[in-house]
């Protein structure tokens, strides 16, 4: 307990050790470190989460350094995690995005963290949530949490964000169209980067057009703008429209997004207690052996013994309710 | 569709004899092989080259009976040129003996220089430092601890006149690897040549100035790609109009192989950049006989010895063909591949080092019979330091014992027509061109750099050859088999004296201070003039580095104009 | 129910040599051991390094050189580390290094040093023997 009150006294400093240990803390235990999560909770809500995702090659990581640079001409003080995925068979990883920001990593009032997917997408979207808390808590005015590729648990870890970019680039070959579908209902702002490249005017108008297609009841229409992060063109813009987005959020659905997000992770949280309980139950008791070695014997299957079991637990729990 | 008259008419084996061949062949196939393997198993279920070519129990006339003489071996000194460059190859004229050096300060590489001649050396060859390999001086605080340790630390003009004191060049031919800032260095020996009074056409030598193999592997990159290249172009146009002599450029591979790369991605990344180079210099409105002629190579001799004598031989056969076919190139100069090869540092082991001296023999011997211009050996130590003066002498002293005691120099290309060795001389052809063609369709190198693909290639075949060390795969002995509990090291290893480092910083800092520094800022300003203009850079280097401004300074007004390199990270 | 703790690593490279196959090599059998690890990529300051495994809090952190300037760069590294409190890392060093080197390298805070033809799961096993220790 006094370690957890060390870390939390250190992340509200702003120590970066405290930080990135508190970060650990989460990866590894998250049942320990919701102790200390919970003592940061009072103290987050005041930065301005964005989430960036594009495929590989899209430039991502160099449009991140330069809209960091921005940022901090600015005098923000700005937090990074980078998610990358950890392999199904080996459970390694290699953290590769933060290499490209390297020249970020002595800038006393930035911090960059690597997560590994680590193959527990429900896992990650939690842990990535709470670091980004951390790093809220620590005083960060920015939060950038950047992911690779739409799948569903990419989808999932960006909803932690105020505002989406979602990062192209012309020339990606067919993944672009598979990737578009994926992304086009999440982004709140579109970049076509690495647009010095042939074909860059013609992937705006084709991300224009699958805007058009989409539903017209919302107010904020998403801007696809272009950027040449390389040679730190459009950048300025890129952020220009951030904040624009920002200011539309205050503006319009702000405290509706906030309640959104509050009830969905409650939501989630719910599910992740309940669920993690029974299991312990079930195993301390041997019960959870003691069906499956019925499955084995074909005496049920795993969907009746499901079944049967939650009709006990959810019984008990309407009668303590 | 050749017909099969026509077929019949190339075929170097009678067709009747052909046929009994076969008869027999199958027979010895089905008959005596199995019999004998019945009871004496092969050491391995398969054999395969570095580059996985499947290496066959036997080769025979069968397996060579497609080719013609004349169109794919042909005669030493004609086209192809499968079989020499040259018509008498080495009972002519042996190979350079070019030995890699220098260490510390120009002055303590000046004395080495010198001890090489000495010995029987042919040819200069300077190894510089990484500062100055990275166009940063040796004041630079990144420099710190890195000055004259793997190499000459040159900062300025006054370097070099140190390091070629007492060196006439008109009696040398001087290789510098360099990449770059090779349009700097270039300039400063052209000063000192103007120094002695000897004319520019007299300058005899080699400049590396092969950027594009530093994005695939090297990394020692200072700029991005394409202004890379310009730089590269601007020493090839250079050379075409003033340096008659000069080698402007060495295409290589053999950093390629050192990466990791296996022989046939070592030959086609080599062959697609050279492809590159020459569309540049014709973009640039040279006619490809114009320079073609001056473009030379360089290659890895790598362990495997018969994959790496068919890797030089085929080499030649393609690039031949590349400079007719692609490039319309008439001269038959055009369409020779001169190339320096040095044995392979990477496969030198830190246990049991003596054994290194065997590899180097051995790698060296595939060099000569591969048809070598010139060839660097590696000392035997240089998996535990820099080579000491005695490991220097071994490594020269093998190439002299391959060039006067083995007899192999006394006939051309001796291996010719070995049924095993023309095969794997076709397939590596074949091999490599598959990969030209593949890169031809992702839209050339530089597009190919961008998307990672070499440096991807190169890390998964490294990655290969490590683990098939670790699962013994592949022995390594010394490493995975016959270890031994003491190692003998029969020398003693070299130490820099770290005084180099400030002795160097201090003879620059006391230049800057002496020189004319209004003469050397108008220049440098010219120099940015000229870089946004787009001219040829190397008549503004040369006054530069005659006013003394140093290669962090020239390199500082061309990454003002170019942008800096970014590693582009692919594990 | 807590995660199982996973092994984080930095692979750097200090100084200005260029040589990366090794880096690279070990960085693939590290992840494939099950290793997170961060490759820094090259020309890596002692201040660069030291905060990446600062921010990253991780339990290794991998030097790789070859050109001969270790013992400038190395005790540069080990004594920031010291400074920022970083004490429970484990500190290991590879490349061209001569044995004569190694005591003094040893005295200033490397764990162990891993010259060439040194097999991965040597090192891997090493890390996975020593982590254990520190956390």
């Amino acid at each position: 307990m006094n370690q957890i009150k060390q870390l939390v006294n250190g992340v509200l400093k702003g120590n970066r050790r405290s930080i990135a240990k508190t970060i650990t803390l989460i990866e590894n235990n998250p049942h320990e470190a919701q102790k200390a999560v919970s003592k940061l909770y009072p103290h987050t809500g005041k930065a301005h989460i964005i989430g960036i995702t594009g495929p590989t090659g899209s430039g991502k990581s160099t449009l991140i350094e330069k809209l960091v640079k921005e940022l901090r001409k600015k005098r923000k003080r700005v937090g990074i995690i980078a998610v990358d995925p950890s392999s199904p068979f080996t459970g390694g990883a290699f953290l590769g995005d933060r290499i490209r920001m390297q020249k970020l990593s002595t800038d006393k009032e930035v911090f960059i963290r690597s997560m590994a997917t680590r193959n527990s997408p429900g896992g990650l979207a939690r842990a990535t949530r709470d670091a980004v808390k951390v790093l809220d808590a620590s005083g960060k005015d920015v939060v950038i949490v950047e992911t690779v590729g739409a799948g569903q648990s990419e989808v999932d870890i960006i909803k932690v964000a105020h505002t989406v970019v979602v990062v192209l680039a012309p020339g990606l070959g067919d993944d672009i169209q598979a990737i578009k579908a994926g992304m086009m209902e999440i982004g709140d702002i579109f970049v076509v980067n690495k647009a010095d490249r042939e074909n860059a005017d013609e992937a705006v108008i084709d991300i224009e057009t699958m805007l058009n297609m989409g539903s017209e009841k919302e107010k904020w229409r998403p801007p696809v703008i272009k950027t040449t992060a390389t040679k730190d063109e459009g950048t300025a813009m890129l952020l220009n429209r951030i904040n624009q987005h920002m200011k539309y959020l205050k503006k319009e659905v702000f405290d509706i997004q906030r309640r959104q997000k509050a009830e969905t992770e409650l939501i989630e949280a719910i599910k992740q207690k309940t669920t993690d309980s029974i299991i312990d139950e079930l195993r301390r008791k041997g019960e959870l052996e003691k069906l499956v070695q019925e499955i084995l014997a074909k005496k049920t299957d795993p969907y009746s013994a499901a079944d049967a079991l939650l009709k006990e637990r959810l019984k008990r729990f309407r009668t303590n309710g | 569709m050749v017909t099969k008259s026509l077929e019949a008419e190339k075929q170097v084996f009678d067709e009747h004899k052909l046929s009994e061949i076969q008869k027999k062949q199958k027979h010895w196939k089905e008959k005596t092989v199995p019999e004998w393997i019945s009871r004496h198993p092969e050491r391995k279920n398969s054999f395969h080259t570095s580059s996985s070519t499947h290496i066959k129990r036997l080769y025979t006339p069968e397996d060579i009976k497609n080719i013609d003489y004349t169109r794919d071996l042909g005669f030493p000194g004609e086209p192809p040129f499968t079989r020499g460059l040259h018509a008498t190859m080495y009972r002519g004229r042996l190979w350079t003996m070019r030995q890699f050096s220098g260490y510390g300060t120009a002055q303590q590489t000046n004395k080495r220089f010198k001890y090489l001649l000495k010995e029987g050396e042919t040819g200069l060859s300077i190894a510089f430092d990484y500062p100055t390999i990275l166009g940063l001086d040796s004041d630079h605080p990144l420099s710190v601890g890195e000055v004259g340790k793997c190499g000459v630390a040159v900062s300025s003009l006054q370097d070099i006149e140190t390091l070629f004191n007492g060196i006439p060049l008109d009696k040398v031919t001087t290789s510098m690897t360099i990449n770059g800032p090779a349009t700097m260095l270039l300039a400063m020996y052209i000063a000192i040549g103007d120094m002695q009074g000897v004319p520019r056409e007299q300058l005899g030598g080699t400049t590396q100035n092969d950027n594009l193999k530093e994005f695939h592997a090297q990394k020692l990159c200072i700029f991005p790609p394409e202004p890379s290249v310009k730089l590269v172009t601007d020493i090839v146009e250079y050379c075409a109009k003033h340096l008659p002599k000069w080698n402007p450029i060495s295409i290589s591979g053999y950093h390629i192989r050192e990466a990791g790369s296996n022989a046939v991605q070592e030959l086609a990344f080599t062959l697609a950049d050279g492809i590159t180079y020459v569309e540049s210099a014709l973009e640039r409105g040279l006619k490809v006989d114009q320079f073609a002629p001056r473009l030379s190579f360089f290659f890895a001799a790598h362990n495997n010895f018969l994959e790496e004598i068919a890797k030089f031989r085929a080499a030649r056969r393609l690039w031949a063909k590349i400079m007719k076919e692609r490039f319309k190139a008439t001269k038959p100069r055009s369409l020779w591949m001169r190339m320096h090869i040095q044995t392979s540092g990477c496969t030198l082991t830190a246990t049991q080092p003596i054994n290194n001296v065997i590899r180097v023999a051995f790698q060296s011997l595939a060099a000569v019979l591969g048809g070598t211009q010139s060839l660097h050996t590696n000392s035997f130590d240089e998996a535990l330091a820099l080579p000491s003066e005695e490991a220097v002498r071994v490594a020269l002293r093998t190439q002299q014992i391959i060039a006067h005691e083995t007899g192999v120099t006394d006939t051309i290309d001796p291996l010719a027509g070995s049924y095993c060795l023309e095969t794997l001389t076709n397939k590596m052809e074949e091999h490599a061109m598959e990969y030209i063609d593949k890169i031809d369709s992702m839209g050339g190198v530089i597009s190919g750099i961008e998307k990672g693909f070499f440096q991807k290639e190169i890390a998964d075949s490294a990655y290969k050859y490590q683990k098939e060390i670790e699962n013994k795969e592949r022995t390594l002995i010394g490493v995975n088999e016959y270890a031994v509990e003491k190692d003998w090291v029969p020398i003693k290893l070299l130490r820099i004296k770290q005084q180099a480092e400030k002795e160097q910083v201090d003879g620059l800092q006391k230049l800057k201070k002496k020189r004319n520094n209004k003469k050397a800022n108008d220049v440098l300003n010219k120099l940015h003039k000229a870089a946004e203009h787009d001219e040829n850079l190397m008549p503004t280097i040369i006054e530069a580095v005659k006013a003394y401004a140093t290669i962090g300074e020239i390199c500082d007004v061309l990454r003002n104009v170019y942008g800096q390199y970014k590693e582009q990270i692919i594990i | 129910m807590s995660t199982k703790r996973k092994i984080r690593i930095v692979v750097a490279k200090p100084g200005l040599d260029s040589h990366d196959r090794g880096a690279k090599v070990i960085a693939r059998a590290f992840r494939d051991a099950g290793m997170e690890v961060i490759y820094t990529g090259l020309w890596q300051t002692p201040e660069q390094i030291v905060e990446t495994a600062l921010q990253e809090d991780v339990d290794v952190v991998a030097l790789s050189i070859l050109s001969g300037a270790h013992m400038t760069l190395f005790p540069k590294i080990t004594k920031l580390m010291k400074q920022k409190g970083l004490n429970d890392i484990l500190v290991l060093g590879g490349g061209v290094i001569p044995d004569e080197d190694i005591p003094a390298l040893k005295k200033i805070g490397i764990a162990e040093v891993f010259g060439p033809d040194t097999p991965t799961n040597t090192i891997i096993k090493f890390i996975k023997e020593n982590t254990q220790k520190t956390k």
